[in-house]
């Protein structure tokens, strides 16, 4: 077990090489100085551009400079960035709480209801219910991010007044940062206390429905088409046969086998939350790492670019890792 | 029975959070957040409506809603004959305002305005090389060259000796960039080894102190409750920083912003229809056009820039791009700057007309050329692509075949200030008022070097007047100096004028008291709920 898990950690390093190559070179292939757009839009003095573009090593041969970044990198210096002057790795310390925070919630969300509704949609298939559950994730499947999260923010937010329209806390709360996760902080917090948590639970509900809409789609199909086929097998019947309850059947039988396919979606789901930050961190006001890295780009921050995109990099394979692992672990077959 | 529990605990939750109370605490939706609390090391609006108009104070600065130079640090000051000194008697009884991370112990004295100025002028200074050390304002206005020596005459007195007369200078020492600084607070800073927090961590004289900074969320502000010239009526400001323009409307009619920068043109008919909100209107320092490269063939003939001239119906534009939120440009300067030549006969759009100016210049059947379009959005130009189309289409009219470029906004500049264009859409929004900052960046020869002259038009007789101006400090001869410029400019047409657009506020009914800057800041000193 130990060997495998070893293997695992050894390949994961080919992988990381082969990212930092990308981020390094993709940022760099895109037109655009980030000198230039730092000096703005009035002339820049020659020599006041030769200087800056010195001091941040930017003259320097391609090679070079990527093997500068990678040694920095190994050291765990993810570099400064160009436009705060801000070590990178504080830079996305600030900022990931808050994404972490809305991705959890944006999951719990798909997950308390995808997986009844699947369930549902299986155990009555081919009903009115069936149908209209499978239609209306189609729609939620295909809806852009940004359309949706503008639509939610007029009417729960402007037509009844439900819900607050951006950001993480009403303005009046002032919450001292423990651990950036806000839900914790304001409960933590003396000051704000309970209206603080309220504040704050309120704030994630839009964005969390913005972003938790395409998992939620995707889990309540991958619940529903799991469950058929188990639905279909013969222990199944036997089960039935044997007089127990309909609900028994489904809830202990059915149900446990197949969420294994669930949760490889939902690891897979929990790794591509950074994609749908930033749609939703655009649109909700949402300080978290989806929206430094689109301002990152526009600025042709090159070393936050490089940097954000190798953490959030190894987060993934990070999650992944642990999804196979877990499946070494429950299933003994795949050790081999 | 879980999901009952699960609905009511949120609307719970919905309940009691939607009941909010504002206090005196105002609320302004900014677009981005600020890259540093210092207005002498950024050149955005973001950061300067955060810092230079909230935290600090200079010298002298522009009355309230107008371009008008008044005493602000300073009372009063004296200029020698030959135009070159300058003596400025500070106030007294200014103090710097206390924060979590400092405490004044004395008032603002000269030391101050020495530590301030020198920091961007001086590179043995303590603070030069800290957080980048670059200055641009500071070298785009040619502070650097100008002033050559900075002289604390005593501890309320400050001397200032030019190079050359220069009569911008007092414009220039009104910006942002020139505010004053606490040398207190710098040494304090240097004990603790922490020099970088000067640009992070604000200290000034200002109608606000600085409170706190939540990464890309929020920037809290409390009203100065010692500011010089009276406490601000709110006891609170707060940024809350929302990107998106729809999401910034929303959040106004929801209450939770009682102000909006920039909304988008789109939005301003629902908005004033709105009995919740007003709007506020006023006429931009901006000037949006498009610039020849009169370098390149065959842009160098007069005749060809005058007959596109003719052959731009610049009128429609207005409607079609600017949505009517703007007026047509005739000259350089907008017109809410002194010295706009008011009596220049625009030229008339004509497709007759251009034909046969076009045909003078040896191109009967027209010819084929490029036409950059603007690639970001821009007030001077709210949609660059669309305004080439119908420039493409114009122009096409008298025979010229135009193909449209664009290139991502860094690209874009970077290849104009090399002269790869031919013709090029761009704009400019003035910085201090003062109509050098418009005719000799844009169109001088010294434009030529830095690129910000981007027609690459050096004429003589128009910069000996311009270079002239600068040096004269009766504003009355200056204003004459720069008629008589535009009028060079009128009829050699490096560019075509487009359109100076309307700069548009919205806030929510309850607000009182703010007026646009004619600058492009958005000031909070005197506004109330």
């Amino acid at each position: 077990m130990i060997k495998l898990i070893l293997k695992k950690i050894v390949n994961i390093l080919p992988t990381l090489l082969g990212i930092s190559v990308l981020a390094f070179l993709l940022i760099r292939l895109v037109p655009g100085d980030p000198i230039m757009l730092l000096l703005g839009e009035r002339g820049a003095d020659p020599q006041v551009y030769a200087e800056m573009k010195a001091s941040l090593g930017l003259d320097k041969p391609l090679f070079q400079q990527y093997f500068s970044f990678l040694g920095n990198l190994l050291h765990g210096d993810l570099g400064n960035s160009i436009v705060s002057k801000r070590s990178v790795m504080e830079e996305f310390m600030d900022r990931f709480p808050a994404t972490l925070e809305l991705g959890i919630v944006a999951m719990t969300f798909a997950v308390i209801l995808g997986i009844p509704f699947g369930i549902l949609a299986a155990v009555k298939r081919n009903s009115i219910f069936d149908y209209s559950l499978m239609g209306t994730s189609l729609v939620g499947y295909s809806m852009p991010i940004f359309w949706w999260g503008l639509m939610l923010i007029i009417l729960f937010s402007v037509k009844l007044g439900w819900t607050p329209v951006s950001g993480r806390i009403a303005v009046e709360f002032e919450i001292e940062r423990h651990t950036g996760l806000l839900l914790i902080d304001s409960w933590l917090s003396e000051e704000g206390g309970k209206d603080a948590f309220l504040s704050a639970f309120s704030h994630l509900i839009l964005p969390a429905i913005a972003m938790g809409t395409i998992p939620l789609a995707v889990v309540a199909r991958m619940t529903r088409s799991s469950m058929l086929e188990v639905l279909g097998e013969d222990y199944i019947r036997t089960a039935r046969a044997k007089g127990l309850p309909y609900f028994i059947v489904v809830a202990k039988h059915a149900l446990r086998n197949a969420l294994v396919p669930i949760i490889t979606v939902l690891g897979l789901l929990f790794g591509s939350i950074v994609t749908g930050a930033i749609l939703t961190e655009m649109i909700f006001s949402w300080p978290g790492i989806g929206k430094w890295m689109v301002a990152s780009i526009n600025a042709r921050d090159y070393p936050v670019i490089q940097g954000g995109v190798i953490m959030i990099a190894m987060m993934v394979i990070f999650i992944n890792t642990i999804v196979d692992l877990i499946y070494l672990w429950a299933n003994p077959r795949m050790r081999q | 029975m879980k999901a009952k529990i699960l609905i009511l605990s949120l609307a719970l939750g919905l309940l009691l959070t939607t009941q909010t109370t504002w206090a005196k605490t105002f609320v302004y939706c900014s677009e981005g957040s600020p890259s540093a609390f210092n207005p002498a090391i950024t050149t955005d609006g973001t950061s300067n409506n955060a810092s230079g108009h909230t935290v600090y104070n200079r010298l002298v600065e522009f009355k309230y809603g107008t371009t008008e130079v008044v005493p602000a640090l300073a009372e009063s000051w004296k200029v020698s004959p030959d135009g070159k000194t300058y003596t400025f008697n500070l106030r007294k009884g200014v103090k710097f305002g206390a924060t979590k991370y400092f405490t004044p112990t004395r008032e603002m004295n000269a030391d101050d305005v020495v530590f301030s100025f020198d920091r961007q002028r001086d590179p043995a200074h303590s603070f030069h090389k800290v957080n980048g050390g670059n200055y641009e304002f500071f070298k785009a206005m040619e502070m650097d060259t100008l002033i050559q020596t900075i002289k604390k005459v005593d501890n309320f007195t400050i001397e200032l000796k030019l190079a050359k007369p220069e009569s911008p200078f007092l414009a220039n020492l009104a910006m942002s960039f020139m505010s004053v600084h606490s040398k207190e607070y710098g040494d304090q800073l240097v004990k603790e080894n922490k020099k970088e927090n000067i640009d992070m961590f604000p200290v000034g004289t200002g109608p606000f102190v600085f409170k706190s900074y939540d990464k890309d969320t929020l920037i809290r502000f409390e009203a100065n409750k010692d500011y010089w010239q009276g406490v601000p009526k709110v006891d609170k400001l707060v940024f809350a920083i929302t990107p998106d323009p729809n999401v910034r409307y929303q959040k106004l009619k929801a209450g939770e912003c009682h102000m909006v920068i920039e909304p988008s043109p789109a939005d301003i008919p629902a908005m004033r229809k709105d009995s919740n909100l007003k709007v506020l209107e006023a006429p931009g320092l901006n000037v949006g056009y498009l610039a020849f490269n009169v370098k390149k063939k065959p842009f160098d003939k007069i005749e060809v820039r005058r007959a596109i001239y003719h052959a731009l119906n610049r009128a429609s534009y207005i409607n079609a791009i600017y949505m009517g939120n703007a007026v047509m440009a005739k000259n350089p300067l907008p017109p809410t700057i002194w010295g706009h030549h008011d009596r220049v006969t625009d030229y008339e759009y004509s497709v007759d007309k251009a034909k046969s100016v076009l045909a003078r210049a040896g191109y009967p059947n027209g010819f084929e050329a490029e036409l950059w379009t603007l690639p970001v959005t821009r007030p001077y130009n709210p949609n660059g692509k669309k305004m080439g189309e119908m420039m493409q289409a114009d122009l096409a009219k008298i025979g010229i075949k135009i193909k449209l470029v664009s290139y991502d906004w860094p690209t874009y500049l970077a290849k104009s200030r090399k002269g790869e264009h031919q013709m090029i859409q761009l704009g400019w929004t003035g910085d201090n008022g003062d109509p050098d900052n418009f005719l000799n960046v844009l169109l001088g020869c010294a434009g030529m070097n830095s690129g910000s002259n981007v027609a690459g038009w050096c004429q003589k007789d128009f910069n000996d007047k311009i270079v002239k101006a600068k040096t004269i400090t009766d504003q009355k001869a200056r204003a004459k100096l720069y008629i008589e410029a535009q009028e060079i400019f009128h009829e050699r047409a490096p560019w075509v004028p487009v359109a100076h657009s309307v700069v548009y506020r919205a806030m929510s009914n309850k607000v009182s008291g703010y007026k646009i800057d004619p600058l492009g800041g958005d000031i909070f000193k005197e506004v109330d709920l």
